[in-house]
């Protein structure tokens, strides 16, 4: 019996410990779990106001739904951009895959612009009411997470520029891990999408 | 700046790490001198948050606020509390302890993300450092570890705003812990290792860290709407301006309670290593011990409001978190006897190590049985924030959770310095700690029960006799704390040279030099699959020759 075998390299290990396979997008995705969380903790602070906290009768709290719209086939498609730049990678068509992070990229700043614009014209402000201040507080978060988002597109598309660079075929980690964080923030918005707008 | 080589491995690359002592100051991505980095940081804020305390008692030696300004009280349990939780117990009982030894039990070279590691670490210090000069520069946070508001929104806004970024900085290096235990746990274990052959801390941690990451970022939003009420006057939290302090009270404790298992699961794994080494026993019912951590992982997330009754919770809520609270005290009892059920017949050797193991589950058992009474609304109604609250929570954290620490130091001291700790002082340093803790937090039971409320700094002198029996105590906790200094310090130079594997302990981190090497075995990592397998006399077991079972059934 050699169980305890201290130094017995012959045992039953095909791998050794320390070639283990690549689990750092395992990490990625718990970490947007614990994300996933934060903005739970914001729906369920939302919805509880919703319920226990009814508006004061001169508060103005009304929400316009073309842009929000608007927003969301944005971020939609921007996705479905990503996945196809996905793709490309994959093919080690690196020249189509940075045109198609390029187009996702720039989706996500037009939802940015769209999300300002929304701002400037909505009638109420941080300040104004309970309600305001959670519309910007979840609409604002989220839209960090969306600026954060679109910078590390631009990183990856950059760093792909070429096939010997450092998101290759080979090595897709950076694009998956920033693809997988960018359905999740659309995904968010959908949520976010239903919740505030449209509940 | 030396650069070292991993031992007798050639295929691996040069790691640009230091050695010697000043590795413990670098940006190491060794999970071991992370291990220790966060058990030396954490006994140093250990200490401070000690003296703190030391401040309470002594103004509560009076009735009158006579040692310090009422403000100055407010802070200082403020700072007190923040301390012991955010910067000692969590960040060791987690960080330390995990770090050091789930590679081991894993068979790993280092965690899943050892980069990720490091600077789970190294915002430790920062933040520490933040909390505790907000006290010099502006006044600290007064409005206690909760941060109540309005409370919170009312005391001077500086120090808790700075509060509020160190707490914000902690739950971040909290959250990228739990998210590589998990890696670690699920994905890096040795091939051929299975998970119910895990030793139970991997368990425990695995447990702690889908709380961390599911709870944790709760708390960061909230804390974030809190600063908003702070600094921009928003009234998420503030009924003056339409908002709503119970909401708040839900978030906080939606994390806060589920920490008290963050604090106290990982200790249920430590003691559930110890005990049966020194016992020589295997651990009683492994798979029960692992279906009720899990059970205590999914309960822990749904008690959350047995904090609240007092706080206008309508009654189905008042219903459904006493039956919930109730149900904890069933995995947590199967532990409970678990514990004594390996104690049970064993040969025990009645080292320090074991002493503060006992002392945990004696202490253990008396804050779960006030917890379980806590748990009932009529007598909670009854209760709510006095020193019987004190008193439970610190049966839990500090009779549980600190002892475990220091049975644990006991218990690895000899692998991690490859040396001995003086045993009569050990001993010693068990018996004030143990005499001392009781001493101080067993009155504070009658003072609650009696009407006297938590977070103040005067109160009704009569009172008076009771609270100065627990100054008492809290000076011999004080006191306990040099001899196990000196024990560490000295014995680290002078101590008995301990060899690899001085308790003769079955588990994966006694199966190699001590201390480790750099990635902890020269050669493969040993395959346990009966990490309890004791049950024959000390001298006949052979480690290279038989599997645990073997040794197990011989036994009989």
């Amino acid at each position: 019996m050699t169980t305890l075998n201290q130094a017995d390299p012959s045992a039953t290990n095909d791998v050794a410990p320390h070639e283990h396979g690549d689990h750092r997008m395992f990490g990625v995705a718990t970490f947007l779990v614990a994300d996933a969380m934060t903005f739970a903790g914001f729906f369920a602070a939302y919805l509880t106001f919703h319920a226990v906290n009814p508006l004061q009768p001169d508060a103005v709290y009304e929400l316009e739904l073309p842009l929000p719209i608007l927003n969301t086939v944005l971020l939609l498609v921007s996705s479905a951009t990503f996945h196809k730049a996905g793709q490309k990678l994959r093919l080690a068509d690196n020249r189509a895959c940075r045109q198609w992070l390029m187009v996702t990229a720039v989706l996500g700043l037009a939802f940015l612009v769209s999300q300002m614009v929304e701002y400037f014209t909505l009638p109420f402000g941080l300040t104004d009411n309970l309600y305001a201040s959670t519309f910007y507080a979840l609409t604002g978060f989220h839209g960090l997470h969306v600026t954060l988002g679109a910078l590390m597109i631009l990183i990856v598309w950059w760093q792909c520029r070429t096939p010997s660079g450092r998101v290759t075929a080979h090595n897709q980690f950076p694009l998956e891990a920033v693809e997988l964080y960018w359905h999740f923030v659309d995904g968010i918005w959908v949520v976010l999408f239903l919740i505030l707008y449209l509940l | 700046m030396t650069v070292s080589l991993p031992p007798q491995s050639e295929q691996h690359t040069p790691s640009l790490q230091p050695t010697g002592w000043l590795r413990y100051f670098s940006f190491s991505v060794d999970h071991k001198v992370i291990g220790l980095q966060y058990l030396v940081c954490g006994f140093l804020f250990y200490l401070i948050g000690g003296a703190l305390a030391g401040a309470i008692r002594t103004e509560l030696a009076s009735p009158m606020s006579d040692f310090m300004p009422r403000d100055v009280y407010n802070q200082v349990l403020t700072l007190h509390g923040t301390v012991m939780i955010f910067l000692w117990i969590v960040p060791v009982v987690n960080g330390a302890f995990g770090n050091y030894l789930i590679p081991f039990y894993v068979g790993a070279r280092d965690m899943a993300y050892p980069r990720l590691n490091a600077v789970a670490f190294w915002l430790i210090p920062p933040a520490g450092l933040l909390l505790i000069s907000s006290y010099f520069i502006t006044g600290a946070a007064q409005s206690g570890w909760t941060a109540y508001p309005p409370l919170s929104i009312t005391t001077p806004a500086s120090g808790q705003m700075i509060w509020i970024l160190s707490v914000l900085l902690l739950g971040g290096s909290s959250i990228f812990g739990g998210i590589n235990f998990i890696a670690t746990v699920l994905k890096l274990r040795r091939p051929g290792l299975k998970l119910m052959q895990l030793p139970m801390y991997c368990w425990a941690m695995l447990g702690t860290s889908i709380l961390v990451v599911l709870s944790t970022p709760v708390l960061a939003g909230t804390l974030i709407l809190l600063s908003f009420d702070i600094v921009a006057h928003t009234g998420f939290f503030n009924p003056g301006l339409g908002g709503n302090v119970v909401v708040y009270q839900h978030l906080f404790w939606f994390y806060s309670h589920p920490a008290v298992y963050i604090m106290v699961l990982p200790a249920f794994g430590l003691v559930s290593e110890i005990l049966p080494v020194h016992c020589r026993k295997p651990l009683f019912g492994y798979a029960t011990m692992v279906y009720s951590i899990m059970a205590i992982v999914v309960l822990g997330l749904v008690v959350w409001a047995h904090h609240m009754f007092t706080s206008g919770t309508p009654p189905w809520m008042r219903l459904f978190f006493t039956i919930a609270t109730a149900f904890i005290a069933v995995p947590t009892g199967i532990k409970f006897f678990n514990w004594l059920a390996t104690l049970w017949g064993g040969r025990i050797s009645l080292n320090s190590a074991v002493l503060f193991s006992c002392g945990f589950i004696v202490n253990f058992v008396l804050g779960g049985i006030t917890g379980v009474a806590l748990a009932q609304v009529p007598f909670d109604v009854h209760v709510h924030d006095t020193y019987f609250v004190v008193a439970h929570f610190h049966y839990i954290v500090y009779g549980g959770t600190v002892f475990v620490i220091f049975a644990s130091i006991y218990h690895w001291y000899p692998k991690v310095t490859g040396r001995m700790l003086n045993e009569p002082i050990g001993r010693l340093h068990f018996l004030l700690t143990f005499i001392g803790f009781n001493l101080c937090f067993a009155p504070q039971h009658w003072l609650g029960l009696n009407g006297m409320p938590r977070r103040v700094a005067e109160y009704d002198p009569q009172f008076a006799f009771i609270n100065q029996i627990s100054s008492v105590g809290a000076l011999l906790m004080a006191i306990s704390t040099l001899p196990f200094l000196w024990n560490v310090v000295a014995s680290a130079f002078n101590g008995e040279i301990a060899g690899d594997n001085p308790w003769k302990a079955l588990t994966p981190e006694w199966l190699t030099s001590s201390p480790p090497p750099v990635e902890n075995w020269v050669g493969e990592a040993p395959l346990v699959e009966e990490p309890y397998g004791y049950g024959v006399p000390i001298d006949q077991i052979d480690l290279k020759a038989t599997s645990g079972r073997d040794l197990w059934s011989s036994g009989k």
